[in-house]
């Protein structure tokens, strides 16, 4: 029963989803949007257990003293602090219980920055864009290994980088600019346009091909009742 | 000059009569829409050489939507709210002389029953979806198919294996996508087998969750794995918990994690955008067995540097099949080879056709 009742649920609204996408007459056409509310209203409820998973975790971490604990007592006062100030003084035009708090507001900066809205912009962009700058550094690692000559497929794939690179800023177009106008196609931006856009977007859309045949064959599983492993598994 | 300013005033009037006469406007439903669509058609009378076509806004104030010099032809509307009334202003005038005649029309856009424009893609569905149904009842009915060896799916046990002998655990990452994306349903479908065998070799395994919903799931599946591997005792619900909401926030938490406990295997399976990168490295770093899939292509490219084995897009919702080694779920594999070869006969015939120059095939297929 635990697994019935979900997978008759599961047929029933795959089925209805189907329907809607070629029938937009109500009471079809609609349905997919409202499913999409229902399913917002639920995570919006979910969040509860995300949070008390949150604080589950981190206390049992600082309890038991477990190895870098002060991280995550770190982590549980930054959790405590943004949910207390965005409680008490709100965000943006939103008030809180203690009303705007002009005077904290005002003391925070000019123009008067709410304590919610000066911690997210000073504190919380900044880390974001922190792990996020990251990336330029492994994309140099990255690029580094896979360029590396092993094989005659690395080689090509170096080779075809290297072009691109080239293509994609100035030194490309300074470097092949002198060439005739007969010679044109060896400009390397005009190469590096050729490459991004026929065996690119050949490769791309092949996956994106072959993937979108995998979601058919996935949700049919699903709504078929044959693939059960995301109620746990089993028969 | 009473009699002039008379006969001046009667041309007048007749010729915005003929004007009137000649000039049509008509507003009509598009068939067979989802009452998102109208057809406005036109033609302006001789004497009048532009048109501009107004539509009103929610406050009643009507724009221009479109201009042209043409003197017959139609347009569609696409920006109407179904069964809602949309009123339109024709206005045709003569550029040199300045004169006009004006038509206002309205019609209500109506939502019809069937969408006829996505027969082609109603067809291709029940096509791909008969052919994947043929092959399970196929292999239900006791039919073996050659399914190709998916390395990156192989070499899951040994990376279990390889964390069960250093005594380290499994990093297991959903994606970064809500239960609502198909990727993290395939990816949680992974999970079950992997929890079942991590399970069965008492490997530990770490499953940090961006969205709560993913979280009951994540649970559950974990849970139920360790229950049907008779080892229900061994299951901590703590080990399948819920970092944040935030993107770069789950990465910084996964990082965190896999520099602190050096899971000796990674597992980024799901939906990946810019963290994908960030994770791979990372794990890179850490020297742990990585496997990692995804359908987004963009990311492709990175996980394949950084992560040891790669499923490329199809292969992620393969994998759970694959994995079960159910005859019938292997089966639906089958009716996905049908598909590629549907894919590439239609895709032959569609370039040899466009240059040709018949393009029937591909304004069948286009649904705008």
């Amino acid at each position: 029963m635990k697994r019935t009742i979900p997978m008759i649920i599961t047929f029933i609204v795959g089925m209805l989803v189907i329907i809607s996408e070629f029938v937009p007459h109500k009471p079809f056409g609609p349905i997919a949007g409202t499913l999409e509310n229902w399913f917002l209203i639920i995570a919006g409820f979910t969040i509860i257990l995300g949070v008390l998973s949150l604080i589950r975790m981190n206390s049992i971490k600082i309890k038991s003293r477990a190895e870098n604990w002060q991280y995550f007592l770190a982590g549980l006062i930054s959790f405590g602090v943004m949910v207390l100030v965005g409680v008490f003084w709100g965000m943006q035009e939103s008030s809180g219980i203690l009303g705007h708090g002009e005077k904290i507001s005002a003391w925070l900066g000019t123009p008067p920055t709410k304590p919610f809205d000066y911690l997210f912009n000073n504190l919380f962009i900044h880390l974001s864009a922190t792990m996020f700058s990251l990336l330029a550094f492994y994309i140099a690692s990255a690029a580094y290994r896979a360029f590396i000559i092993r094989s005659f497929e690395s080689n090509l794939l170096m080779i075809t980088a290297v072009i691109i690179m080239l293509g994609r800023t100035s030194l490309g177009t300074i470097m092949t600019g002198w060439l005739p106008p007969s010679l044109q196609f060896l400009h390397l931006p005009r190469i590096a346009d050729y490459i991004m856009m026929y065996p690119n977007s050949a490769a791309q859309r092949a996956i994106m091909i072959s993937a979108a045949l995998g979601v058919i064959g996935s949700s049919l599983r699903i709504i078929l009742g044959i693939e059960r492993s995301y109620l746990g598994g089993g028969k | 000059m009473r009699h002039i300013l008379l006969i001046a005033s009667l041309m007048c009037l007749l010729t915005d009569v003929i004007h009137a006469q000649t000039t049509s406007f008509e507003v009509k439903d598009y068939p067979w829409d989802d009452g998102k669509k109208l057809i406005l058609e036109w033609k302006i009378g001789a004497g009048l050489d532009s048109l501009r076509i107004q539509k009103a806004d929610p406050e009643g104030n009507f724009i221009t939507i479109y201009d042209t010099t043409e003197s017959f032809g139609s347009i569609v509307d696409d920006d109407v709210q179904p069964e809602q009334e949309a009123e339109y202003l024709m206005i045709a005038y003569n550029q040199s002389t300045s004169d006009s005649v004006v038509v206002s029309r309205g019609m209500t856009p109506l939502v019809q029953w069937y969408n006829l424009q996505k027969t082609p893609l109603l067809i291709t569905m029940l096509l791909l979806s008969g052919m994947i149904l043929y092959y399970i009842f196929a292999s239900k009915r006791g039919k073996e198919f050659f399914i190709r060896r998916i390395n990156a799916l192989d070499s899951m046990e040994e990376a279990i294996g390889r964390a069960t002998e250093k005594g380290k655990p499994i990093l297991f990452v959903p994606g970064i996508g809500d239960l609502d994306e198909i990727q993290t349903i395939a990816s949680l479908t992974i999970l079950s087998h992997l929890a079942y065998r991590a399970a069965q070799y008492d490997a530990d395994i770490i499953v940090p969750v961006r969205f709560s919903m993913v979280l009951t799931a994540a649970r559950e599946v974990v849970k139920e794995a360790y229950i049907r591997a008779g080892r229900a005792d061994a299951y901590r619900s703590d080990r399948v918990f819920y970092l944040t909401d935030d993107q770069f926030g789950y990465v910084a938490g996964i990082d965190g994690i896999m520099v602190r406990e050096q899971p000796a295997a990674n597992f980024f399976l799901g939906s990946f955008y810019a963290e994908s990168l960030i994770l791979a490295e990372t794990g890179f770093s850490t020297g742990a067995i990585q496997t990692s899939g995804t359908a987004n292509a963009h990311q492709l490219p990175f996980f394949i540097v950084a992560c040891d084995w790669t499923l490329i897009g199809e292969e992620l919702f393969a994998a759970s099949a694959y994995l079960s080694r159910d005859a019938q779920q292997l089966g639906s594999l089958k009716g996905h080879d049908f598909g590629k070869i549907l894919c590439i006969a239609l895709i032959l015939v569609g370039a040899v056709l466009e240059y040709s120059g018949i393009h029937w095939l591909s304004n069948m297929f286009n649904l705008g």
